[in-house]
């Protein structure tokens, strides 16, 4: 039988290979997680990570390949199997609902006969929150959450089912470093009682101070297995894009001009009772830099970012551009004064899914000329599109190709060159390179930088610490509505980045007043 | 006093079918799906019920034959809606349209029949309660079917697993189906639910409110009752009094005639309509307010896997 | 097993296709269901479909039927395209033919080339003042137009009921609820002489040429669009959404105002309370049939104009129930709806094969 050897080992994949249309996901992978093993999944976008979770996880079903649980070949059918046999798994984009109660989410997850005892399974809720330091109120809605609170229930959710395979989904991205620091003493007691955690993450260091063993994937496979604390950081990253693409961005010094963006004791409430309210945001911004603005996800950029643009009219406060009032404009006529902006979500609101790329092209660029007495200038959208596609290396079979059939990375250099042709004077753009390919990420880091010497000032949001340390001269961070002080970038610790992320704001100012 | 419990036992009465109709698609809705088909469902509700109890000569068979009308047609609607992904919005107008024609297609011959539809049964010692004993103790057996289902579908929501797994089915189907719940079952029981109760609300009409089939004998209710369930922001308790709200509307030009006021009846029959598009305005003005328990994947057409 | 699978691009051979396909499905349902009540599926399909176009007579009532239905579409696409789901043109109709009536009773006594513009015109703003309604509901006070619309529908008619058996009624009317007949000057010339068709017809293309361009050419077209294919980038370009949810709905009630104002001054010459078989209802299927594209409303509202006039005669030549043209109605749509979900998913048999071992075949060979 051979029980000895195999005990150890908790999980075993043999030559996963799951084929979508168009698309080999994961060609034949093999991977091995031993008992109270953290082990790192490591792969960029689009490298197979998510999928392969999604077959271990049963949400979808390999096309070949073996699944070795606890020494015996399986078949997961589903989450619900997954879970009674011990696999539990945190998404990156949370399953929870905001309208139920912690009790009552984690009670969907459960067996009805063990969910039906509401106070045992508080007090259960409570023991297992206790016990690894998660600190929980079963009563809460989740709703009133924040986001880091809510990976806390997803990891109880987890835990009080006697999970022995936690799988969590680049669970830092939406934390504090304080956060995270929290989040990995419990992973370490975890492993310790034997729990193993495979670990999806494409943040090399954290990986490397975490996690025991990884495995790095690339386009479907397998593209070496290391222990992530012997090597360094770059070789990891290698083993991630291949060799011919370029790591990162040569930023060069930025030279600040003057004073472009004045916003003022900025104040909007918010009409929906889940939002978040902006509360007295200040902010200048020069021609010539970028600020970088931190924070945790919901906690205003959002609104932030739709304030400047002009989608919410705030309250209170004025927003000027070169000492010009923009306050009441809609946002049409503030892009015809050279606002330009770039959101979150590429497909859904930065472009429409299903119209071609020329027909983007119009959403935000019809003052250049493509219109005409209010009939549409077809050539010269066609042009003005093959123009954007031809300049910022978007990769598709012409500006006929709908917007949803591009990847992330390809689909954000169109909607940033778009924005970048029309020579704005102030750039807002929010998580840029969030889910896109490493080199499409150097592709539009090397734009905003373009665009930022040639004069223009930028704002960028963003969750990536990583990316705000390099690209910005001036950094801060909203939290629950409220902007911190900016700091220069080279005097900002990432500690004290990371109290303003958590709304400590009151001890810099006190710092700031006496420097 | 007569004259106010005659008026307030009626207001019950012409609530009824709006109660029945508006619990179903109050479930219906919180699990995500918008179904604007009641119209539709509740006319082959009334002939089914009609032609059935008219044959076999026993009212129950006609409420269940139109039970089963209601939920063949809402069926028709989920595979639309729920296995086809099909946009909600124009799948149930689809089923409107279609109980619309086949109902009168069906009742062709049953116009000018009658029958002896429900009578009142009065509950012992509960209808010697003074005024309401008669509103509400005194009525036919499907007025008492109503507050039953009221009760049902209350304590189904607050209390059990299956009202919880509504509510979050109903808010993200996505994680729903990410946490291993049975989205497209339970949707499809919802929608069923919501056919069994328009099909009721028919035979309500046809066998007890006026015993008889006439073509598009409902005049809208379904449609008011889907407005219903919006004025009672999803819930419940909120729903049995918009009902009967809606019912003293329907009779106001009863009342206003039998009060001797003199007034065109096709004036009088817009009443309910406008009652209607009054009561989305005071709920609807403020979006904050109905946000709360608007099922918030409510009209978007979902596939697991996609 | 079948396995009903998302594809990977939205197929444009289904999305016209569809159409076709679903009126053969309905055309079979039809043959079944004529030989479930025991009639002659093969004379009764030709009844309902052949014989009302079979000559000149047949051909200028079915241009008769179409132009409401045609009219009340275009202006149905309009708003449908932007995903507002109005579906109060046969309120807008109603209050059009409405209007209308009222000017050309008001006029009666007069002549002049100019009595027949004003009558319209009144229809036309009729249509408009009952959507507007729809449209401030929505803009201001975020009630769903769709309830609006449909209540407004309801008072619409009481409206014209109300009317007819009362200030318009014809006092020399042998107390029939219906408007005296209107003067010469104030009806719609015939566009075939000898016929009944006339120009309402004609309103009808030039309103579907003008769907054409303004969806095709202009800005506002594309405006519209967007916002109904995804609301959030309309709000992120600063498109006017209230703007041209306003817009959307008047184009909507002036169309089907138009509509309704051609049928009391074009084959009916006065206001009776059964001005519309439902036209405002059927435009919705001819929208969807049409797929919201000027040329394919055109053929849908011939189409189902062929439904009006076949279930008549029907319900004479075959002694069926006059509510056959509802059926009909509500199957093709039904059938359609079911056939567009294949323009975005595709049917696959589940291949046995490849499925990976469960744990009961676990004991075979590991090689793959």
């Amino acid at each position: 039988m051979g029980l000895c050897m195999t005990a150890a080992i908790r999980l075993k994949l043999e030559n996963i290979v799951k084929e979508y249309p168009g698309c080999r996901a994961n060609d034949g992978i093999d991977l091995t997680v031993e008992a109270g093993e953290i082990h790192a999944l490591l792969g960029e976008n689009g490298a197979g990570k998510s999928t392969l979770m999604k077959v271990i996880y049963g949400v979808v079903q390999p096309d070949q390949g073996r699944i070795v649980w606890n020494g015996h070949a399986v078949h997961v059918d589903n989450p619900a199997q997954a879970r009674r046999m011990g696999i539990g798994m945190v998404f990156q984009h949370f399953s929870l609902f905001e309208t139920l109660t912690v009790a009552e989410n984690i009670a969907l997850s459960l067996p009805p006969d063990e969910a039906r005892n509401r106070s045992q399974l508080n007090q259960r809720i409570s023991e297992v929150s206790e016990r690894y330091g998660m600190e929980l109120d079963p009563r809460r809605y989740i709703s009133t959450l924040s986001v880091g609170e809510r990976q806390r229930v997803e990891i109880v959710r987890c835990l009080i089912q006697e999970t022995t395979l936690l799988i969590l989904d680049e669970p830092t991205s939406v934390l504090t470093p304080q956060e995270v620091t929290s989040l990995f003493a419990t992973l370490r007691t975890l492993s310790k009682e034997g729990c193993s955690i495979l670990f999806i993450s494409h943040k090399l260091e954290e990986v490397r101070s975490l996690c025991h063993t990884a495995t790095v994937l690339r386009q479907g496979r397998v593209s070496g297995d290391c222990q992530p604390a012997e090597i360094s950081a770059s070789e990891i990253a290698r083993l991630m894009v291949g060799d011919d693409t370029p790591i990162s961005t040569q930023v060069t010094a930025a030279e600040p001009g003057e004073t472009l963006l004045e916003v003022r004791s900025l104040d909007w409430k918010s009409k929906d009772p889940f939002g978040t309210s902006l509360d007295n945001v200040n902010l200048d911004l020069h021609k010539g830099e970028i600020v970088g603005i931190a924070g945790v996800a919901g906690n205003g950029q959002d609104e932030l970012l739709k304030a400047l643009s002009g989608e919410i009219r705030a309250d209170a406060g004025t927003i000027s551009l070169s000492g010009q009032n923009i306050q009441t404009l809609f946002p049409d006529q503030r892009r015809k004064l050279g606002v330009a902006i770039v959101p979150e979500e590429r497909l859904g609101r930065g472009a429409v899914p299903d119209m071609s790329l020329a027909d983007n092209a119009l959403l935000t660029a019809s003052g250049q000329g493509l219109v005409e007495r209010g009939l549409i200038r077809s050539r010269r959208v066609r042009e003005f599109s093959r123009e954007v596609i031809r300049r910022f290396g978007v990769r598709c079979t012409g500006e006929n190709s709908t917007a949803g059939s591009l990847s992330g990375g390809n689909l954000q250099k169109y909607i940033i060159g778009r924005e970048a042709l029309q020579n704005p004077r102030l750039l807002v753009a929010s998580h840029p390179t969030w889910g896109v390919d490493v080199g499409s990420a150097v592709a539009i880091h090397e734009s905003l930088v373009k665009l930022r010497d040639e004069g223009a000032a930028i704002l960028l949001i963003s969750e990536d610490l990583d990316e705000l340390y390099q690209l910005c001269n001036r950094l801060g961070a909203l939290c629950d509505g409220r902007l911190s002080p900016l700091a220069p970038t080279s005097e900002l610790h990432i500690e004290q980045l990371g109290q303003w992320m958590a709304g400590e704001f009151e001890s810099t100012e006190v710092a700031h007043a006496v420097a | 006093m007569e004259l106010l419990t005659n008026v307030l036992a009626a207001t019950v009465v012409a609530g009824t079918p709006l109660l029945l109709v508006a619990l179903g698609e109050l479930i219906c809705e919180r699990s995500g799906v918008l179904n604007l088909g009641q119209e539709g469902m509740m006319l082959m509700g009334a002939v089914a019920g009609f032609a059935a109890a008219l044959s076999s000569g026993s009212l129950l068979v006609g409420v269940a034959a139109a039970i089963m009308a209601g939920i063949a047609m809402s069926l028709l609607f989920a595979f639309m809606a729920v296995t086809l992904a099909a946009n909600q919005y124009a799948a149930g107008l689809a089923l409107t349209i279609f109980g619309t024609g086949l109902s009168a297609f069906l009742g062709a011959g049953f116009v000018g029949s009658s029958i002896d539809g429900f009578s009142r049964v009065a509950i012992p010692l509960l209808s010697d309660i003074p005024v309401l004993g008669r509103v509400f103790f005194d009525q036919d057996a499907l007025v008492y079917t109503s507050f039953i289902a009221f009760a049902v579908v209350a304590l189904f929501l607050r209390y059990s697993r299956g009202g919880l797994l509504l509510r979050a089915i109903g808010e993200d189907p996505e994680a729903a189906n990410a946490n291993g719940l049975k989205v497209l079952l339970v949707r499809y029981l919802a929608v069923a639910f919501g056919g069994g109760m328009a099909g009721l609300a028919g035979a309500y009409l046809s066998l007890a409110y006026t015993p008889l089939w006439t073509e598009n004998m409902t005049a809208g209710r379904g449609w008011i009752a889907l407005a219903l369930v919006v004025f009672a922001t999803w819930r419940p308790e909120r729903l049995i009094l918009g009902a009967y709200l809606f019912g003293a509307a329907s009779i106001l030009h009863l009342v206003l005639q039998g009060l001797g006021w003199k007034s065109s009846t096709e004036l009088l029959a817009m009443l309910p309509y406008v009652v209607t598009i009054l009561m989305l305005v005071l709920l609807s003005w403020n979006p904050a307010r109905t946000r709360l328990n608007t099922p918030l994947s409510l009209g978007q057409p979902y596939r697991p896997g996609s | 097993m079948l396995l009903l699978e998302r594809r990977p691009v939205a197929s444009s051979v289904m999305r016209w296709a569809s159409p076709l396909l679903a009126l053969v499905l309905t055309v079979i349902t039809g043959f079944i269901l004529f030989l479930v009540i025991g009639k002659d599926p093969v004379e009764g399909l030709k009844f309902f479909f052949i014989t009302p176009i079979s000559d000149l007579p047949g051909l200028a009532e079915l241009g008769l039927k179409m132009a409401p239905l045609l009219l009340c579409a275009a202006g149905l696409t309009v708003c449908y395209k932007a995903k507002l789901w109005n579906i109060g043109a046969e309120g807008h109709f109603l209050m059009g033919a409405l209007g209308a009536s009222v000017m050309a009773v008001q006029l009666s006594a007069v002549s002049g080339f100019w009595v027949l513009p004003v009558v319209l015109l009144t229809g036309v703003l009729g249509g408009m003042f009952w959507a507007a309604i729809a449209a401030g509901l929505k803009t201001h006070l975020h009630c769903n137009e769709i309830l609006t619309t449909i209540m407004l529908n309801y008072i619409a008619l009481n409206l014209l009921l109300y009317v007819v058996h009362g200030p318009l009624k014809d006092p020399y009317g042998f107390g029939f609820p219906q408007s005296i007949m209107f003067a010469e000057s104030a009806l719609l010339p015939a566009l075939i002489e000898g016929t009944r068709l006339h120009l309402g017809l004609a309103f009808g293309l030039l309103a579907a040429v003008a769907v054409w361009v303004l969806f095709a050419r202009s800005f506002i077209g594309f405006q519209l669009s967007v916002i109904g294919q995804d609301h959030r980038a309309a709000a992120f370009a600063g498109f006017r959404v209230r703007q041209l949810t306003w817009f959307a709905f008047l184009v909507g009630g002036a169309t089907a105002g138009l509509a309704g104002a051609s049928e009391v001054t074009g084959p009916i010459g006065q206001l009776v309370p059964q001005v519309s078989p439902g036209y405002g209802y059927t435009a919705i299927i001819v929208v969807f049939l049409g797929r919201m594209h000027a040329v394919g409303i055109v053929a849908a509202s011939a189409l189902l104009a062929l439904t009006f006039i076949g279930g008549e005669i029907l319900q004479i030549a075959m002694q069926m129930p006059k509510a056959v043209t509802a059926l009909f109605q509500g199957l093709l749509l039904f059938y359609l709806l079911t056939c567009d979900a294949f323009i975005h998913y595709r049917i696959r048999l589940k291949k046995a094969a490849p499925q990976p071992r469960s744990a009961a075949v676990a004991a075979a060979p590991q090689e793959v």
